[in-house]
């Protein structure tokens, strides 16, 4: 039976909605039956482009952070879109160990840890106008 | 989350309870700080193994508490790893560095 379904949700830029966001996008996931190693991935990288919406995108000051899923048959879409300063270069935000805030202990992680534990993402983001990040999993490859 | 904190001989050792993402970090930090900076203690061992979740802000946590230890000359042990840990400390390379052992009491005979 195929399943379609979507969700949206926005919310405050504070560090407090960082475990809201990956809990709510866990919760409608899970109707796709995820294995426990699956729903923690997408759990890891929601708060990954959460917290970089807050911490980079709106510099921890206030911004709304809008989440949209979509569930097609075995598949999640995850687009996280903050309106904040946006990423000069993409390329270099998403090399490994690379930060920006080098005085607050960040690990400049966070986007390979995206790329590491989703089947896709794409960082679509212009100085000025915001960062959207696009991720998607596919569910049930290892034991279908 | 919630942070107990116990000292045996020279070492002191943290049991993360809950979940470790950016907004709880910098209070981690923090009182895990304190509590080195206190006399006599020069190891620090990070018990995971009521970690419910953690993503790439306890990278940043570790590592900044790995230099600490360093600058106190001690050493650092981390415990009761799952499996998603296991993951983020290997992709971010910590597993290198800093030894990953099944518990504490292990870890109190290494350091």
């Amino acid at each position: 039976m195929s399943v379609h379904n979507e969700m949206k949700v926005e919310f405050l830029s504070k560090s407090a909605n960082e475990a809201f966001a990956r809990v709510t996008v866990a919760a409608f996931i899970s109707q796709l039956d995820p294995n426990i190693e699956e729903l923690s991935d997408v759990k890891t990288a929601v708060s990954e482009a959460v917290t970089n919406a807050i911490i980079h995108g709106y510099q921890n000051s206030n911004g709304i952070v809008r989440i949209a899923c979509t569930l097609t048959d075995k598949t999640a879409e995850i687009i996280i879109h903050d309106d904040g300063q946006g990423i000069e270069n993409i390329g270099q935000a998403r090399q490994p160990l690379f930060t920006s805030s080098k005085n607050d202990e960040r690990s400049g992680m966070g986007f390979t840890v995206m790329e590491t534990f989703m089947d896709e993402l794409t960082v679509m983001s212009e100085p000025g106008a915001g960062t959207t990040i696009r991720m998607v999993k596919h569910f049930g490859t290892l034991n279908a | 989350m919630a942070l107990q904190l116990e000292k045996r001989d020279r070492s002191l050792i943290a049991f993360i309870d809950g979940e470790l993402d950016h907004h709880c970090a910098a209070s981690i930090r923090e009182t895990l700080d304190s509590a080195y900076q206190q006399a006599q203690i020069k190891n620090l061992i990070l018990d995971f193994s009521k970690l419910t979740f953690m993503d790439s802000s306890g990278i940043g946590v570790i590592i900044g508490r790995y230099k600490m230890v360093q600058a106190g000359k001690g050493k650092m042990l981390i415990t009761g790893i799952s499996a998603n840990v296991l993951r983020l400390l290997t992709l971010s390379g910590i597993h290198k560095i800093i030894p990953i052992v099944n518990n504490v009491e292990t870890a109190l005979k290494t350091v």
